[in-house]
C-alpha cells in the first residue's frame, strides 16, 4: 500500500512543492489533479520541503491535490513490441493502441565507461551524395544538420532514416507540427520500415516539459537496442525546441541565465544527450543525426554554437541542399581511405576545389568584372554539379555518384586543369584520357 | 566525523554537520543501497555545510549520512602511473571496465596504483643520511625512466635514514624505508604518497625564468610564436577550428619527456582515438610507444561535472610529481571552457553573485592559479625540470571577448588563435599569424621573426586593397609583397599534420627551410606584369612545397635545396 502525500505547499511553473519525508533525488512520482494523472519528477529536496517538477504541466493544480511516490527514477519498457509504435514525451501511447507492458529500463544512465568504446569505421548509406561522398556520415556519429527555419530538414532526416541499414530507427520529435509527424509516418510506411521505427513525438501543443523527456526516452531505448548488439539510428528533431524547454524551465526555476537567457549548464545538458551515440567494444552502435534550427539563420546562437563544440562535424542545409563549404563530417577519414575506393578521397577534394574557384568566378561576374575562358568552364561544371549532385533530390549508391563526378568533369575539364594526380586520372578519366591510351597502344 | 543530508538539488547537498569540518576536505554521501559518493566541502556555514558531489545524485535522501574526512582531494603518487587512463579523479578506467562493464558507476572507485604489481626497487641512500621532502631514497624503472621514490612532499623537516630495504621486489604499500624526524619518532616509508591535487606542489631550490624552447615541431609555433619549457600558451578557437587536432599534434611531437592529456569535458570519441593510437605509435625519440610517456586523464562531457572541475587539477598535480624526478612534462587542457563552465554551474548552485556571462568572480584568478603551477624549477640537487601548460579555450559563438578568454590572455605567455577563416580555407594549422603572440624567444632571431610578420601584414593589406581595386588596380611592387606573403604562408606557416615527413619539422630544418624563405623576400624579381609575377612565385611555392615533403637524408631533398638556389640566382636581380 502506497502512502499519499496531500500538503501541497508551492505551486510555480512547472513545480509543485509538497511536504515529504525520505524521498529520493530524482524519483519518480505521480500526481492525481482533476485532469487526470501526470508523472512528476523531484529536482529538489531541502528538509521536509519536495520540489516536483510535473510533465503535463501545473495548469488546474490543485493544493487538494494528492500525490504519490514511485521509489524509482524515470524509466521506459522496453521490447520489441515498442516496434512500430508511437508515444508522446511522457511514454503514452500515441496511437491509440494499448500500453506496452515489459521491463523497464532506466533513463539517464551513467556515462559510457571510454575505454569500452571502439573507433568507429563503418560508412553508412545515405544515397546523398553530398553526404557520401563528399561528407560521410560514420556510424555511432553523432552529427547535427543546421537549418533556417523552411528548410526541408524533415524531409532530409526522414530519407536518411530510409536509406541508413539501421536495424532500428528511432524518431524523437520536439515541438514537432501534426502535419510533419504525419509526413514522417507516412514516409517511413511507404518506405517499409514502419516496423522497426519507434517514435516518440512531442508536438508544439503539449506540455513543454515533455518535450524534454523526448530525446531520453529515445536514447535510453535506442542504448538497449545497442547493448543487445543492434545497429540503431536515432533521429532528433528539432534539438532547438529541446533547448528552448531547458531555457524556459531554467527561468522559472529562477536560475541566473549565462547567454541569451540559456542556462549555465545548456553544454553540458546537451552534451549529455549527444554523447550517447556510440559503437560499444563487443555490442552494437547507435548513431545520432539532429535537426538543429539556427534562429535569424546564425550559428552563433548558443544552441548551434554549443552543439557544434559536441558533435562530430555539421551539415548546413541551405537552399535546399547541403552546402559543401562549412559542412563537416569529422569521421569521414575513417572511411573514405582505404577501405572505400581509390577515387574517393581524390574526387572529394577535387570537385569542391572546383566549386569553390566556381563560386569565385561567379563573383566576379556578379561584380562586373570581365570572365576568361577558364572561368566559363568553372560557370558550367558549378551549373552541373549543383544540377546533378548537390541537389537533395539525386538519390544514387557512392560508387555511382563517384562515376558521375567523373563524368561531370570530363565535360568541362581537360585532365590536367583538375589538379588532381596523373596515376587518379589515367584510371578514372570516362573517356579521352582512356582512348589516348588505347591509341598510344596501338600505334 | 560526520553529518546528515538536509537538502539536495543538482550535484549540490547540504548537510549539517554534527562535528568539525575542514573547508575543501573530501566527504562521502552515503545513499542508503550503501554506496558512497565521493564530495568536496565548498562551503561552510554554521552547521551547515555544502558540498559539491563527484556524481550524480540519483537516490540520495534527506537524512542520508554523510562521512566527512579531514584530507583534501587527493591523488596517488607513485610507480605505475604512466600509460594510464584515469577519469578525473584518478580511478584508472580500463580497471573501472573491467569490474563493472560499459557503464560508469556512482559510487565505485579504484586505487590510482596497481597495488599487486612489484617493482625492481634499489635504494638510493645509506642509513644514516639526513634527508628532506623530496629527497630521493630508492629508484625502480619505470618503462623508459627511473622512478624516484622521495622523502613525502608533506612531511617538514630533516629526517634520519634509519632503515632502507635492500634491492629487490616490492608493491607501493610495502615498506621501503623508516625515516626518524627530529623527536625521536620513526616514519614507515612507501613506494606511494598522496597529495592535495588543489595544492601546487613544487620543492625546489627556486623557480627560474622559463627560456628552453620547447620545440613542437609544429613551424608556426616553434618558428613564430614559441613556447618553452616551464611556459604557458593558449589556443583559443571556435568549433571545429583544429583545437584538438593541434593538441594531438603536441602530443606526440612535442620533445620533453611526459605529456599528460587532461581530455577535460569533451568527447569521448577523441579519447579513443589517443587510447587506441597511442600505443601504436612509435615514439622516434626513445623507440617505445607513445603510451609509455603519455598519461591520459579523461573526464568528458557526459561524466559528471564536480569531476571536471577536479581533473585539471589531478592531471597538474601528476604533472608535478614527475618534474620532482627531473623530467620535463607537457599538461595539455582540453578545454579550459568546459572547466570554466563546471565552476560556473557550481557557482550558480551556490547562489554567488554572477560575474560577466554568469561565470563567478573569482573565475580569473582560478585560471591565474591554474596556469601558475606551470614553472620550470631548480630542484633541491640543482637539476632543472619543468612543467609546461598549454590549455584550449573554447569560446562561445568563437568570439574571443569573454570572459575565459581574456582571463587566459592576462596570464600566458603565447597566445595561438585559431581563425574560422583559416580553418575554412583548409589553412592548418589555423593559427591566426596576424593575431597570435609570443612573450618567449625561439629558435629563430627575433628581428628575423618581426621581419617576416611585416611582410605578412603588408601582404593582408594589399589583399584587403585588392577586393576593392582589382588586381588590375594594384601596383606591381604592391602585387610582389602580396605574392611573397602568400609563399610563406602557404610553404610554411602551414604545415600537412598527416604526412610523415611535412608533419614534423626539427628546428634546424625550421631555421635552414626559414632561412632559404627570407632570401625570396629579400630577392629582387623586378616583375614586368603580373602574371609573369604569379609565375615566378607560383614555380616558387611548388619548389618550396615539395622540399616539406622531402626526407632530410634524401637526394630529392638536396636537389630541391639546389633547384631553389638556382631558381632565385636565375629570376632574381
Ligand atoms: N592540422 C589539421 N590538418 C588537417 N585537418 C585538420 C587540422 N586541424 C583540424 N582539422 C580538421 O578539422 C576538424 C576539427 O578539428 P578539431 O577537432 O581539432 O577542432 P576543435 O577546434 O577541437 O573543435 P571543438 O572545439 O569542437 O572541439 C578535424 O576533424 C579535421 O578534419
Ligand atoms: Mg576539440
Amino acid at each position: 500500500m502506497r502512502k499519499y502525500y496531500d500538503e501541497i505547499t508551492r505551486v510555480a511553473g512547472n513545480v509543485v512543492n509538497v511536504t515529504a519525508a525520505g524521498i529520493g533525488y530524482d524519483e519518480l512520482a505521480v500526481i492525481t489533479t482533476s485532469r487526470g494523472d501526470s508523472l512528476a519528477q523531484v529536482i529538489r529536496l531541502e528538509g521536509d520541503q519536495v520540489s516536483l517538477q510535473i510533465f503535463a504541466g501545473t495548469q488546474g493544480v490543485s493544493t487538494g491535490d494528492r500525490i504519490r511516490f514511485l521509489s524509482r527514477p524515470m524509466q521506459v519498457p522496453f521490447s520489441d513490441d515498442l516496434l512500430g509504435r508511437v508515444f508522446d514525451g511522457s511514454g503514452k501511447p500515441r496511437d491509440g493502441r494499448p500500453v506496452v507492458e515489459a521491463d523497464p529500463v532506466d533513463i539517464g544512465s551513467p556515462a559510457v565507461n571510454p575505454v569500452m568504446r571502439r573507433q568507429p569505421d563503418r560508412m553508412i548509406n545515405t544515397g546523398i551524395p553530398m553526404i557520401d561522398v563528399f561528407n560521410s556520415l560514420v556510424e555511432s556519429q553523432k552529427l547535427p544538420i543546421f537549418s533556417v527555419a523552411g528548410e526541408p530538414y524533415n524531409e532530409l532526416l526522414a530519407r536518411v532514416g530510409l536509406q541508413a541499414e539501421a536495424d532500428v530507427i528511432i524518431l524523437g520529435g520536439m515541438g514537432l507540427r501534426h502535419d510533419d509527424y504525419l509526413k514522417f509516418r507516412n514516409t517511413f510506411e511507404e518506405g517499409g520500415v514502419l516496423g522497426r521505427t519507434i517514435m516518440y513525438i512531442h508536438t508544439a501543443a503539449d506540455p513543454v516539459v515533455e518535450c524534454l523527456l523526448v530525446p531520453d526516452q529515445c536514447l535510453a531505448i535506442g542504448e538497449a537496442y545497442a547493448l543487445q548488439g543492434k545497429r540503431v539510428l536515432c533521429l532528433l528533431t528539432d534539438m532547438t525546441s529541446f533547448a528552448d524547454s531547458l531555457k524556459e524551465i531554467a527561468i522559472t526555476m529562477e536560475q541566473i541565465p549565462s547567454n541569451r537567457g540559456y542556462p549555465g549548464d545548456l553544454y553540458t545538458q546537451l552534451a549529455k544527450r549527444y554523447e550517447k551515440a556510440v559503437d560499444f567494444d563487443g555490442a552494437g552502435s547507435m548513431t545520432l543525426l539532429a535537426c538543429v534550427t539556427m534562429p535569424g539563420d546564425d550559428v552563433t546562437h548558443p544552441v548551434p554554437d554549443n552543439t557544434g563544440y559536441i558533435t562530430e562535424g555539421q551539415f548546413y542545409l541551405r537552399n535546399g541542399r547541403i552546402e559543401p563549404f562549412g559542412s563537416l563530417s569529422r569521421l569521414k577519414q575513417q572511411v573514405n581511405g582505404d577501405s572505400s575506393r581509390d577515387d574517393h578521397r581524390a574526387i572529394m577534394d577535387g570537385c569542391l576545389q572546383l566549386y569553390s574557384s566556381c563560386r569565385e568566378a561567379r563573383e566576379k561576374k556578379a561584380m562586373g568584372f570581365e570572365t576568361s575562358a577558364w572561368d566559363e568552364k568553372l560557370l558550367k561544371y558549378g551549373e552541373l554539379f549543383e544540377a546533378k549532385i548537390m541537389d537533395l533530390s539525386v538519390n544514387i549508391m557512392l560508387f555511382d555518384a563517384l562515376d558521375l563526378c567523373w563524368e561531370i568533369l570530363a565535360e568541362c575539364f581537360e585532365p590536367v586543369e583538375t589538379g588532381m594526380r596523373r596515376t587518379i586520372l589515367e584510371k578514372h578519366w570516362p573517356h579521352e584520357l582512356a582512348a589516348e591510351k588505347e591509341e598510344a597502344a596501338v600505334s | 566525523m560526520h553529518g546528515k543530508i538536509v537538502a539536495v538539488f543538482g550535484n549540490m547537498v547540504i548537510a549539517e554537520a554534527r562535528s568539525e569540518v575542514v573547508q575543501n576536505s573530501v566527504g562521502y554521501c552515503c545513499r542508503d543501497d550503501g554506496a558512497k559518493l565521493l564530495s568536496e566541502v565548498i562551503r561552510i556555514r554554521g552547521r551547515r555545510v555544502d558540498l559539491q558531489v563527484f556524481e550524480e545524485t540519483r537516490g540520495l535522501k534527506v537524512g542520508d549520512n554523510v562521512e566527512f574526512e579531514k584530507e583534501m582531494l587527493s591523488v596517488d603518487l607513485g610507480p605505475g602511473l604512466l600509460g594510464q587512463i584515469y577519469d578525473g579523479l584518478q580511478n584508472p578506467l580500463p580497471q573501472l571496465a573491467k569490474e563493472v562493464g560499459y557503464f560508469l558507476e556512482p559510487g565505485k572507485y579504484i586505487h590510482g596504483l596497481d597495488l599487486e604489481k612489484k617493482w625492481d626497487c634499489t635504494p638510493a641512500v645509506e642509513v644514516g643520511a639526513t634527508v628532506r621532502a623530496g629527497d630521493k631514497l630508492a629508484t625502480c624503472p619505470e618503462g623508459i625512466f627511473k622512478h624516484e621514490i622521495m622523502v613525502p612532499f608533506s612531511w617538514s623537516g630533516d629526517f634520519t635514514v634509519k632503515e632502507i630495504t635492500p634491492a629487490g621486489s616490492y608493491t607501493v604499500e610495502q615498506q621501503i624505508a623508516v625515516l626518524t624526524d627530529s623527536d625521536g619518532n620513526d616514519r614507515p616509508v612507501t613506494m606511494q604518497q598522496r597529495w592535495p591535487v588543489k595544492r601546487p606542489l613544487a620543492v625546489c631550490k627556486r623557480r627560474l625564468m622559463p627560456e628552453h624552447p620547447l620545440i613542437t615541431q609544429v613551424r608556426i609555433i616553434d618558428s613564430m610564436f614559441p613556447i618553452v619549457r616551464g611556459g604557458t600558451y593558449c589556443i583559443p578557437g571556435p568549433f571545429g577550428a583544429g583545437k584538438t587536432v593541434l593538441q594531438q599534434i603536441m602530443s606526440r611531437h612535442a620533445e620533453v619527456d611526459i605529456v599528460i592529456i587532461a581530455a577535460c569535458g569533451e568527447r569521448a570519441g577523441e579519447v579513443v582515438e589517443t587510447i587506441r593510437e597511442f600505443p601504436e605509435i612509435k615514439d622516434p625519440r626513445t623507440g617505445k610507444s607513445l603510451m609509455e610517456r603519455t598519461i591520459i586523464i579523461c573526464n568528458t562531457s557526459a561524466m559528471p561535472v564536480a569531476a571536471r572541475e577536479a581533473s585539471v587539477y589531478t592531471a597538474a598535480t601528476l604533472a608535478e610529481y614527475y618534474r620532482q624526478m627531473g623530467l620535463h612534462v607537457l599538461l595539455l587542457a582540453d578545454s579550459t571552457s568546459r572547466w570554466a563552465q563546471a565552476m560556473r554551474e557550481v557557482s550558480g548552485r551556490l547562489e554567488e553573485i554572477p560575474g560577466e556571462e554568469a561565470f563567478p568572480a573569482y573565475l580569473e584568478s582560478r585560471i591565474a592559479g591554474f596556469y601558475e603551477r606551470a614553472a620550470a624549477l631548480e630542484l633541491n640537487d640543482g637539476r632543472v625540470a619543468s612543467v609546461t601548460i598549454g590549455g584550449t579555450v573554447s569560446p562561445a559563438g568563437g568570439n574571443f571577448e569573454e570572459p575565459v578568454t581574456q582571463g587566459t590572455l592576462k596570464v600566458v605567455g603565447a597566445f595561438h588563435g585559431l581563425s574560422r577563416a583559416r580553418s575554412d580555407a583548409r589553412r592548418y594549422p589555423s593559427i591566426d599569424p596576424l593575431e597570435s603572440w609570443s612573450k618567449y624567444k625561439g629558435i629563430i632571431d627575433p628581428a628575423k621573426v618581426e621581419k617576416l610578420r611585416n611582410v605578412l601584414v603588408r601582404g593582408n593589406e594589399v589583399k584587403q586593397m585588392m577586393t576593392v581595386v582589382g588586381e588590375e588596380g594594384t601596383p606591381i611592387d604592391d602585387f610582389a609583397v602580396m605574392l611573397k606573403s602568400e609563399l610563406f604562408d602557404n610553404c610554411y606557416l602551414q604545415q600537412n599534420a598527416f604526412d610523415d615527413v611535412d608533419g614534423a619539422t626539427s628546428p634546424d630544418r625550421q631555421q635552414l627551410v626559414f632561412g632559404k624563405i627570407l632570401e625570396v623576400m629579400d630577392t629582387d624579381f623586378g616583375f614586368e606584369d603580373r602574371k609573369q609575377a604569379r609565375d615566378v612565385m607560383f614555380k616558387l611555392q611548388d619548389l618550396f612545397r615539395n622540399w616539406n615533403y622531402e626526407a632530410p637524408d634524401s637526394d630529392e631533398y638536396k636537389t630541391s635545396i639546389e633547384k631553389i638556389d638556382s631558381f632565385i640566382a636565375a629570376k632574381g636581380r
